[in-house]
């Protein structure tokens, strides 16, 4: 589903450059629930902007379901972005002035959906997360877990093949991490691929492999689970061997 | 999308109240400044009989002084002809109509218990009415046989008409003219051409008569020229007769002439008719005799001057600051949703759709400044009828009259409005969909 090889990403200003990714290569395949762990600084933010078509990379290669993403243009990966990713951020990032209803709707907007369609979508998506009766609500009226959840309804309403979470229980305490947690567990088996970004190593055990960064580089590979590498083993280029993503 | 994005400009302006109230207003004093300046503009200049721009002509021969001009900064011809002068032309069947007049104050009387009243009468020759398209609410002029001997006929204008008879058909009733009895036989329709293009000497938007009579009767009653009578040669005009055979000027006229042909003989007639007197010692400045088209005629006398054409320049200019006032603005506000709209890009939007979505805000903005607009441009219209009303106290007309709009400038004010506004909006709808989605997320 994922693969990436020998990608480079480089901030530079006038003084200096620096590599927010150097060399870095991963390869997720499909169904899989992957946790990207490392430091603050480290790159986790930047790989996972470029692996949801946030942000460009300077050299490399990236494909995703098969396409060499850079040769897209913009139209093309947003229409990548909005039907086959979809993305949880850590301060949930709802449109404050849209109630439940319209935040979960504004990635189906885009595809031209019909509205009967859309609404079907929306109240599955509700459903599910478990806010199907505070639709009308704004998300200043929810609490942080809630918003967290609208924002996971919002993510999955369009039925992504992909699913990039940016460190989703960050403003979160320990209860309603959980909650998350088991949410985005629920998802993963229903067959959505997960790319869960965190420091938490509590968090990250609960995904079936753990990529461990370290200055824009993968210092550590691990599985956490029986059921996780029996998909590794599954999976083509999938070692489980530490120090390296892929075989 | 476009409900939906109409519905997302109307959210927006809640966000920032203050930010939109600034742009709307920004938008609405340059269209309301614009759109005054431009009204009186128009109607300062505007050709109020354009469609006969080439078939009517003032005819005006140069009888001045060798040694100095009309005015100091008049070059040509007086704008008037001497009385022998246009009596002389008005004799030649060349032109299809031809008028000679001037204005007189008359009073008129007898008619019910109404006080006798001065009005400003014109003295014109028949084909006055039909020259000059004049609507008849009741009746119709007096033919050419009534010019001479002068028939005691009179044609009153609406509001004289609404004043002595209450606005009913007075056609056959019957008045006192400077003590003489006219018959009515025609009333007027509403009619005020802006400027006064056929007689400028009373201010080029004074008011038209209120009473119009053959012009015989001025001479037959030796009455004398109510606006500019100049004279410089120094004769000797003791008596009425003396001045109407004097080289002041005092009389308007007017041809109308339907092609090329009936220009050039009039011209060949006027130019013989002043070698002619030249001989006799007549006309002492260099030979020019002009036929001068309404258009042309405004612009010779000057009727809109460099001081209303500047105005309209610097109301122009302020409008473009008005916009780019709005540029700035707009950015600011785009750019303080600037996350919502990483939010949206991350979530499927593309750079068009971004566009779209910030242009049809734009274009909101732009509407409901254009309705502020026109209602400050009314308001303050009506503020220039109040400050010039006192000048023509208790009379229609007057400046009163320039202030109104006309539905076709309406429609291209609030085009003019909307497009400029949508023109301003462009760069910052385009610039807040070029940022990389990445760099509004990492603001939270």
């Amino acid at each position: 589903m994922l693969r990436m090889h020998d990608v480079s990403k480089i901030y530079r200003t006038d003084l200096i450059e620096t590599y927010a990714l150097r060399k870095f290569s991963l390869e997720v395949a499909e169904g899989e629930f992957v946790a990207v762990t490392g430091p603050s600084g480290s790159g986790k933010t930047t790989f996972l902007n470029v692996a949801g078509l946030l942000e460009d990379f300077d050299a490399g290669s990236y494909e995703l379901e098969g396409t060499d993403v850079r040769r897209l243009s913009d139209d093309a990966r947003s229409r990548l972005r909005n039907e086959r990713i979809g993305f949880i951020f850590q301060s949930f990032n709802l449109i404050p002035d849209l109630n439940v209803y319209d935040n979960v709707d504004v990635p189906l907007r885009y595809r031209r959906l019909t509205a009967a369609d859309r609404d079907e979508r929306i109240n599955s998506a509700l459903e599910l997360v478990g806010l199907a009766s505070r639709m009308k609500h704004m998300p200043a009226q929810l609490s942080g877990g809630q918003q967290q959840r609208v924002a996971i309804a919002r993510a999955i309403a369009g039925d992504p093949a992909f699913l990039l979470a940016d460190e989703p229980t960050g403003n979160l305490d320990s209860l309603m991490s959980r909650q998350v947690m088991d949410l985005l567990e629920q998802i993963n088996e229903m067959g959505t691929t997960i790319l869960l970004v965190t420091h938490d190593p509590e968090l990250a055990r609960r995904a079936q492999r753990n990529v461990h960064l370290i200055d824009g580089q993968i210092s550590d590979f691990r599985a956490y689970e029986p059921r996780a590498a029996a998909v590794q083993a599954a999976a083509p280029g999938a070692s489980g061997a530490p120090g390296s993503a892929f075989a | 999308m476009l409900g939906y994005y109409t519905r997302l400009a109307l959210k927006s302006f809640g966000r920032n109240p203050g930010l939109t109230t600034l742009m709307v207003l920004a938008i609405a004093l340059g269209i309301a400044v614009c759109i005054m300046t431009l009204t009186v503009y128009h109607a300062m200049s505007g050709n109020p009989i354009w469609w006969k721009n080439d078939r009517l002509y003032a005819v005006t021969m140069d009888n001045w002084d060798p040694n100095q001009p009309w005015r100091p900064d008049w070059t040509g011809p007086p704008p008037q002809m001497t009385y022998k002068d246009s009596q002389y032309l008005f004799s030649s069947n060349i032109p299809e109509r031809k008028v000679v007049m001037y204005s007189v104050d008359g009073v008129i009387s007898g008619v019910g218990s109404a006080a006798p009243e001065r009005v400003s009468t014109r003295l014109t020759s028949a084909d006055f009415f039909a020259m000059f398209e004049v609507p008849f609410l009741y009746g119709n002029g007096w033919s050419a046989s009534a010019d001479r001997p002068a028939q005691p006929v009179i044609v009153l204008s609406r509001e004289e008409n609404e004043k002595l008879f209450g606005g009913s058909n007075s056609v056959g009733r019957t008045l006192r003219w400077n003590d003489h009895e006219f018959r009515v036989i025609g009333v007027l329709d509403e009619w005020f051409p802006r400027p006064k293009y056929y007689d400028l000497n009373g201010g080029n938007f004074a008011p038209p008569d209120k009473a119009y009579i053959p012009q015989q009767w001025g001479i037959d009653l030796a009455l004398l020229n109510n606006e500019d009578t100049d004279c410089w040669r120094a004769e000797k005009v003791d008596n009425y007769k003396e001045f109407i055979a004097s080289d002041c000027v005092w009389q308007q006229m007017w041809v109308e002439l339907p092609d090329a042909a009936s220009r050039e003989r009039m011209q060949s007639l006027i130019d013989g008719y002043w070698a002619e007197q030249h001989k006799a010692g007549r006309f002492p400045r260099a030979r020019d005799n002009r036929l001068t088209n309404v258009a042309q005629w405004l612009r010779d006398n000057k009727v809109v001057d460099n001081d209303n054409r500047v105005l309209v320049g610097l109301a122009f200019a302020f409008l473009a600051l008005c916009l780019i006032n709005t540029v700035g603005l707009l950015l600011a506000k785009f750019l303080n949703g600037a996350t919502i709209t990483g939010v949206r890009r991350a979530l499927g939007a593309s750079r068009r759709q971004i566009f779209v979505q910030h242009l049809v805000e734009v274009g909101a903005v732009s509407v409901v400044g254009a309705a502020l607009g026109l209602l400050l441009a009314t308001l303050g219209l009506a503020a220039v009828h109040h400050l010039y009303a006192a000048a023509h106290l208790g009379q229609r007309g007057g400046y009163q009259e320039l202030t109104h709009f006309d539905v076709v400038g309406v429609v291209w004010a609030v085009i003019l409005a909307v497009a400029a506004t949508v023109a301003a909006g462009l760069y910052p709808a385009w610039r807040i969909g070029q940022l990389p989605p990445a760099v509004y997320l990492k603001s939270q």
